[in-house]
């Protein structure tokens, strides 16, 4: 076993700080990230009266820029989490069945990947949220059905060797079933290769929400998203930059992170990608 | 020339594929006709504009009836703008393809040579350099740091128009902020072309012979390397081009992206569609110009065609 | 403990003195000598893993950036290399030694055409040098060079690659040349045209040539003399009829008696003999052969036997050498 190294931790610990700010936003969040103050409107960082404090400053309407960031985090992993399992789902069963079955299931069901590879990710999302109208729930809709093909190529490689071994033709011969196979025998073993897809996918995922949602078609106001505050931020650039700095440093880390996780769990998954 | 007949079929069979996904999405929300109506129609106006534009009829009717029209070329007329959709998105392709090409530029300009040092010095605090500097740009989303630099370059140091399209300077900053991701890839993409290339045989022999390292790498390394990185570069276009949707709306750049957040915004989908439509194409048409390309650089292929 | 030469050194094109390898601190090649004069071909054989390529890239100056000189001298001619600017040892590689490889296919750029690879060897753009490079593709026996010429490595087979590698090789009259098994990857038949055209190319141009080679059956055909290699030192050499007649080390006897005919020598021939070659990691004193000797005793393997002669021109090390 190798020892996790000083800048393993730090990545560990910028995921968990990412995870514990999202799911524990309101412990943290001192104020109510929806109630608004005119009379406070965009003030800076550190700005304190004689209720509230608030150490990011404030947005348009006056209301607590830390509380709408760690709410927005919680947003954030949401539908990264989410979008990512509904779109696990959908990529693996296909992937797994044209592998298994081959012939015209992974003839047509390549084809499909291909075709849906060949619409550039963003403006499909950015079409189909649109037609659907925006929100969170349509939000998670879309990516988790429009992000499935990376995993179903995967999976179908990694099945079409899997299925070649002998102890799963053995399996076979001893009368298991093709979803009793797929599940017990080569699911388990494309494990590997697939956390690394959806790691790669999660952190795409956090940054089509904040794309989608600077765009106006992501998580819709009052409720924050860092790509909304960002979208704010942009009106008042000149005058306001921490609605710009913050919740984009906080994304860019966490983006970051994810990234350099997904490195390191492909160095372990392959070794022969090793710095690759 | 059997390789490129299967090309130009695969090519055939995902413009296909677009055409009949992005049909399907247009009715996912049931009636289409509410996506093309302006704010404020009346419900006889809907049902009117209904039966015109075929709405009414069955499904695969419709989706004939599309076919059919694109194979004419005719994208239908945009009842928002009272003007035919083809010419509303070409009268925009221009800027994103002024502001592609420079993300390009900055892409091609930073990541090869990026690459390429990775690749050279291996194992060096430069190759280390390097890699958090192309980590950072994979990891940036654009429309931050096209604000940071919006907040640096524009309101800070006021050295770059903010916003806008009237002179070479304003293309500066979007260029950047969308070229940064492509770089990474590029970056990557090459260090692992080149690290492959220099382990081969003809590396060490070259310099039996007599050529120096950077003579090989000139001369024989660089030409290989760039076959699998060619590949990625005709993807990036198609990427560029769809990236250019959040960064238009950063940098207000009169292009297709921003026109698509627009015409969203005054429920004009059929613009919308035919954006989707023709970044598509572009993105099928590389990837298609890609496979040619090979021929070109590798004369392995260019027999087998 | 430097092996005594037998011959006189100023007949030599290239000499080798206690050369000594690592990686780390594990020692590869240890304190290996040999030389080659003008004109001879000397073998060097070996077992897979004893040491012959690092030895051939210790020479041409382009070790791996994992291995070390740790010891010892190369000369070509009156020049010592060890001590030669990296500027001044390219300009020699090429012109003064050259080198062909195990896999011609892979030792030429796919991408660039076979003219302009001969004509890099001579430092000059093709269309300068045209015709000396057709006769140089004349001269390695390739039918219709005015085709050849422009054509790329894919479009030859593999005999026809290492025609061109030794016409890159050739091509600027180098001193020395140094084949590391330049027939292993290639068809029996096409085999022996090859070596054939190196022999007499070499013979021709006076070149010295150094033929690194798993396969004793080739070594019997053109090897003037011979050097052979055990887990990084060199056993024994000598000229090649005398070794074969009456191998001194026991190593080479056992190696020469495992081999029935030496006309149709099998791959693993070197293989045969009971026992396994030590890594280099488990190197260490004494004899290393020492494990799968017949005539080994306690001084084998306690103490290291030095190269010394035995006979007419010959060097062994070995305490006990057979018929001594
Ligand atoms: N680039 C390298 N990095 C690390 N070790 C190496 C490298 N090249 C060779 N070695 C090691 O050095 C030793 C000698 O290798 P070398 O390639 O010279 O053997 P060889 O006699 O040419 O064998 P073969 O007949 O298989 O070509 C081996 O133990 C090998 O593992
Ligand atoms: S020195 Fe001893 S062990 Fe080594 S070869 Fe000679 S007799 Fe055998
Ligand atoms: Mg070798």
């Amino acid at each position: 076993m190798r020892r996790i190294s000083w800048g393993t931790a730090l990545i560990f610990a910028g995921l968990l700080a990412f995870m514990v700010a999202a799911v524990g936003a309101d412990v943290f969040a001192s104020n109510d990230p929806l109630r608004q103050s005119l009379l406070l409107r965009l003030r800076p960082p550190g700005t304190a009266t004689a209720t509230a404090y608030f150490p990011l400053g404030t947005d348009d309407l006056g209301r607590d820029l830390l509380a709408r960031i760690l709410y927005g985090a919680r947003a954030s992993l949401m539908v990264a989490a989410l979008s990512v399992s509904v779109s696990l789902l959908v990529g693996v069963t296909l992937g797994l069945m044209a592998g298994w079955f081959g012939g015209w299931v992974s003839i047509i069901a390549m084809r499909a990947v291909d075709t849906m590879l060949s619409i550039p990710a963003i403006l499909l999302a950015v079409l189909t949220v649109a037609v659907l109208g925006p929100g969170f729930f349509n939000l998670v809709l879309v990516l988790g059905l429009t992000r499935w093909p990376r995993y179903t190529r995967v999976a179908y490689a990694q099945t079409l060797q899997v299925a070649a071994l002998p102890y799963v033709r053995a399996a076979e011969m001893a009368g298991c079933g093709p979803g009793r196979i797929l599940l017990r025998h080569v699911l388990p073993n494309i494990a590997g290769p697939l956390m690394v897809v959806a790691t790669s996918e999660f952190g795409l995922m956090i940054l089509f929400e904040a794309s989608l949602s600077f765009l106006g078609l992501g998580i819709q106001p009052p409720y924050p998203s860092w790509g909304s505050i960002m979208s704010v931020g942009r009106q008042y650039v000149v005058r306001a930059w921490w609605l710009t700095a913050f919740p984009g440093a906080c994304l860019f880390g966490v983006v970051l992170c994810v990234n350099l996780f997904g490195d390191w769990l492909r160095d372990r998954v392959d070794p022969r990608s090793q710095g690759r | 020339m059997p390789e490129l007949k299967s090309r130009l079929l695969q090519a055939l069979i995902a413009i296909f594929g677009v055409l009949t996904i992005v049909f399907f999405i247009m009715r996912l929300s049931g009636d289409p006709t509410l996506l093309l109506v302006p704010d404020g129609a009346t419900a006889e106006q809907i049902a009117a504009l209904r039966h015109a534009l075929g709405f009414d009829r069955p499904l695969l009717v419709q989706y004939g009836a599309y076919l059919l029209d694109l194979a004419r070329l005719d994208l239908g007329e945009s009842l928002v703008q009272h003007a035919p959709v083809a010419g509303i998105v070409a009268e925009r392709i221009p800027y994103t393809m002024a502001l592609a090409g420079g993300a390009l530029l900055v892409a091609l300009g930073v990541g090869l040579p990026a690459g390429l040092a990775m690749a050279v010095w291996r194992g060096t605090w430069l190759e280390r350099a390097l890699a958090g500097f192309v980590l950072a740009g994979q990891s940036l989303p654009t429309f931050w740091s096209g604000l940071l630099m919006i907040l640096f370059f524009g309101v800070y140091l006021g050295w770059l128009p903010t916003s806008g399209s009237d002179d070479l300077a304003s293309l500066v900053m979007p260029s950047v902020a969308l070229g940064a991701i492509t770089m990474s890839s590029f970056a990557r993409m090459t260090r692992i072309a080149v690290l492959d290339e220099l382990s081969r045989d003809y590396v060490a022999a070259g310099r039996a012979r007599g050529l120096s390292y950077g003579a090989v790498i000139l001369r024989h390394v660089l030409r290989n390397a760039a076959i699998p990185v060619v590949t990625i570069a005709a993807l990036e276009v198609g990427n560029l081009l769809a990236g250019a949707v959040i960064v238009e709306t950063v940098f207000a750049w009169p292009g297709i992206g921003q026109l698509a957040i627009q015409s969203i915004a005054s429920r004009d989908f059929l613009v919308v569609q035919t954006i989707v439509l023709f970044v598509s194409m572009v993105y099928i048409s590389m990837n298609l110009l890609a496979d040619l390309a090979y021929g070109v650089i590798d004369p392995r292929i260019r027999r087998d065609r | 403990m430097t092996a005594l030469s037998v011959r006189d050194l100023s007949l030599a094109a290239l000499a080798v003195r206690d050369l000594s390898l690592a990686i780390g601190r594990t020692n590869i090649v240890d304190a290996i000598s040999f030389d080659v004069a003008p004109g001879e071909v000397l073998a060097l054989v070996g077992e897979s893993g004893c040491g012959k390529s690092v030895t051939a890239q210790a020479i041409m100056r382009l070790l791996p950036a994992a291995i070390r000189q740790t010891g010892g001298e190369i000369t070509l001619g009156a020049t010592s290399l060890s001590n030669l600017s990296a500027r001044a040892m390219r300009d020699l590689r090429g012109r003064q030694i050259a080198m062909i490889f195990q896999e011609p296919q892979s030792a030429l750029d796919p991408l660039a055409t076979v003219g302009n690879q001969i004509a890099e060897a001579l430092r000059q753009p093709l269309a300068r040098v045209r015709a000396e490079v057709r006769q140089m593709l004349v001269e390695v026996g390739i039918s219709d060079p005015d085709r050849r010429i422009d054509q790329h490595p894919f479009e030859l087979s593999g005999g026809m690659c290492q025609r061109v590698m030794i016409a890159i090789a050739l091509i600027a009259r180098p001193a020395v040349l140094i084949a590391d098994e330049p027939t292993t990857a290639l068809d029996v038949t096409i085999q022996a045209q090859i070596l054939a055209l190196l022999r007499r190319l070499a013979a021709e141009r006076q070149t010295a040539v150094v033929l690194i080679t798993h396969d004793m059956g080739v070594v019997a055909d053109i090897a003037d003399r011979v050097a052979v290699m055990y887990a990084g030192r060199v056993a024994e050499t000598g000229p090649t009829a005398a070794v074969f007649a009456t191998p001194a080390h026991p190593y080479t006897a056992l190696l020469l008696a495992s081999i029935p005919r030496l006309s149709d020598v099998p791959k693993s021939a070197l293989a045969v003999i009971d026992g396994q070659v030590p890594q280099p990691a488990d190197y260490g004193t004494g004899c290393r052969f020492a494990g799968r000797c017949p005539r080994g005793d306690r001084r084998c393997v306690a103490e290291t036997p030095a190269l010394g002669p035995v006979a007419d021109g010959r060097l062994v090390a070995c305490f006990h050498p057979v018929g001594g």
